[in-house]
């Protein structure tokens, strides 16, 4: 059936004239208007809606591991228990994002298009320190909304493949050597200030006790499972101090999001595996209790 | 627009601008698009490994296409940014083959009756279904003609030949193996009668080698995105290159391995 293509739906002028490879850019250009958080009433939106709070990551010699809590909460009222703040950004980096949830959710979709275009476009995927800059440019545009009392601040991480892997071919994949790469991690304040953190770092409201008890049970030897349980009990120790930051939830099975990052990709654990983390650290405290009871 | 000098009739000009077209269509390597039992293949005559003729659009659309380079090229980015405006604005379930073909259809066609010179280029769509029977393959021309084409696209240089090579072939839900085989050697058979100036038996012409081959699938086993380049090793084992290890692309592989063995010995 051949026919002349039908209907208004002709590519608009600005889509084969544009340069560069960055689709908020684009977006900025064409589509001002789909980029979250623009044309904001000039008036305060704090306590407007929901908060999302604390996201964890710490590195390991072979990657990454992010994880965050899913509590979002509205003032003193818990505006949900299983909302979802670490995201894969693509197939080697993670994000997470703690402040205003809608923005933040808005802001995470952008950034895995961003990604995903500037692969697409350029045949080749961007360097860890471009992608941390490219999302940097994003917490900048979003400081009008900052001021309302609308801000974000994300917490990146991931592993650096380039120039030895391309995803998008075996040869490369099949000629990856099997060593592991080091997981990086970028921490963010609401200018789009970027500062790469060494080992460990949080964000969020319960950012401060999470860290604390890192700086505690983290080191740089321990290996992924290690990790895991250390981000776990951050997670843990955040939600013991803090009202705005949830706990395992065992009663519903509502376990934190915690994902892996390592050479060969990015993985979010199943709710089992993290379930039996998170019953290991509670255990062990209620034996720290029972210890200072009797 | 510039003034013409002197009065031409529209039929005259426009088929003047078909003529130039397509002489400049039909001037470019080979492109064949099939569909096989888990997706579906893209097989260009591709010398370049940078400068592709075949592209991820988005999860389940793939682009082909041949003729001039900077103009394919400004239409598959045009098309990478429509489909990932639509996937932000909507759902990524949302971006749709038909939407981007008709995209193409209207710009081309645009740029053919408005412009002075068409863009020399031809373009197939290819959308990955859930089933075989939703693949859908659509193929465009410099002057906005689409066709929606059931098994197979072939364009540029000695297309009707090399079409004739596949079409003997083809089957439905043939494996990936036997679709490269069959599209590898329908394009070899074209790039020989290429050069001899008539056609060539398919039996007695020399395959074209995989580092001359552009390869791509949109594999119905992965998800999300589908799109998936082949090339390297993956390559040479599913063409059953003939002689084990590949040399270097333009050289004996004895050379390489005496500066090996040179540049060993004294440490």
């Amino acid at each position: 059936m051949a026919e002349r293509g039908a209907g208004s739906s002709g590519l608009p002028p600005g889509y084969l004239s544009a340069a560069g490879s960055s689709f908020v850019d684009f977006l900025g250009q064409e589509a001002a208007h789909l980029l979250p958080a623009r044309g904001l009433p000039a008036a305060s939106g704090a306590g407007l809606a929901p908060h999302a709070t604390t996201i964890v990551a710490a590195s390991f010699p072979g990657g990454v591991v992010m994880g965050g809590d899913r509590r979002a909460t509205m003032g003193n009222l818990i505006a949900s228990r299983d909302i979802d703040k670490v995201f894969a950004a693509d197939e080697y980096s993670v994000v997470g994002i703690a402040g205003t949830a809608g923005i933040a959710g808005e802001l995470v979709r952008l950034f895995q298009v961003e990604l995903e275009h500037y692969e697409k476009i350029e045949g080749t995927t961007l360097s860890l320190d471009g992608k941390a800059n490219r999302l940097a440019a994003m917490i900048r545009g979003n400081l009008g909304a900052a001021m309302q009392g609308l801000a974000v601040v994300p917490l990146f991480a991931g592993v650096d493949v380039r120039p030895d892997h391309d995803p998008l071919t075996d040869e490369e994949a099949v000629q990856t050597p099997a060593a592991s790469l080091p997981g990086r991690i970028f921490g963010y304040d609401v200018t789009g200030g970027l500062y790469e953190e060494r080992g460990y770092h949080a964000v969020g409201s319960g950012s401060l006790f999470a860290k604390g008890s890192l700086k505690k049970t983290w080191n740089q030897q321990m290996g992924q499972d290690e990790v895991v349980h250390a981000v776990v009990e951050a997670l843990y120790d955040a939600a013991d101090e803090d009202s705005a930051t949830g706990g395992p939830d065992m009663v519903r099975g509502l376990m934190p999001s915690v994902f892996a990052v390592t050479n060969t990709g990015i993985e979010r654990l199943d709710d089992a595996a993290v379930t039996a983390v998170a019953s290991q650290v509670i255990a062990q405290r209620q034996e720290l209790t029972e210890g200072t009871r009797s | 627009m510039t003034q013409m000098p002197y009065y031409a009739s529209a039929e005259q000009v426009m088929r003047d601008r078909s003529e130039y077209a397509r002489k400049g269509i039909s001037r470019g390597r080979g492109v064949a698009v099939l569909t096989y039992a888990d997706g579906i293949l893209f097989i260009a005559e591709n010398p370049s490994t940078t400068l592709h003729k075949v592209g991820e659009i988005y999860d389940r659309i793939g682009f082909a296409a041949v003729g001039r380079y900077s103009e394919y090229e400004t239409l598959r980015q045009a098309g990478i940014r429509l489909a990932d405006v639509r996937g932000y604005s909507y759902n990524r379930r949302d971006v749709t083959g038909r939407v981007l073909a008709n995209a193409y259809a209207q710009t081309l066609g645009a740029i053919f009756t408005e412009q002075m010179k068409p863009y020399e280029v031809e373009v197939c769509v290819a959308e990955l279904g859930e089933q075989p029977r939703r693949d859908e393959l659509y193929r465009l021309t410099f002057d906005g003609s689409v066709v929606d084409e059931p098994d197979f696209v072939v364009m540029g240089a000695q297309a009707e030949a090399v079409s004739a090579a596949i079409r003997s072939g083809f089957q439905a839900r043939l494996p990936l193996r036997e679709a490269l085989a069959l599209a590898a050697s329908a394009l070899a058979s074209g790039a020989a009668a290429a050069t001899n100036g008539k056609a060539a038996g398919a039996g007695t012409v020399q395959a074209l080698p995989p580092q001359k081959l552009e390869v791509a699938v949109l594999d119905r086993n992965r998800t999300k995105r589908t799109f998936h380049r082949i090339s390297g090793a993956a390559l040479r084992d599913l063409l059953g290159a003939p002689d084990g290890p590949e040399p270097a692309p333009d050289g004996p592989a004895t050379p390489g391995d005496v500066g090996e063995d040179s540049s060993g010995s004294p440490a």
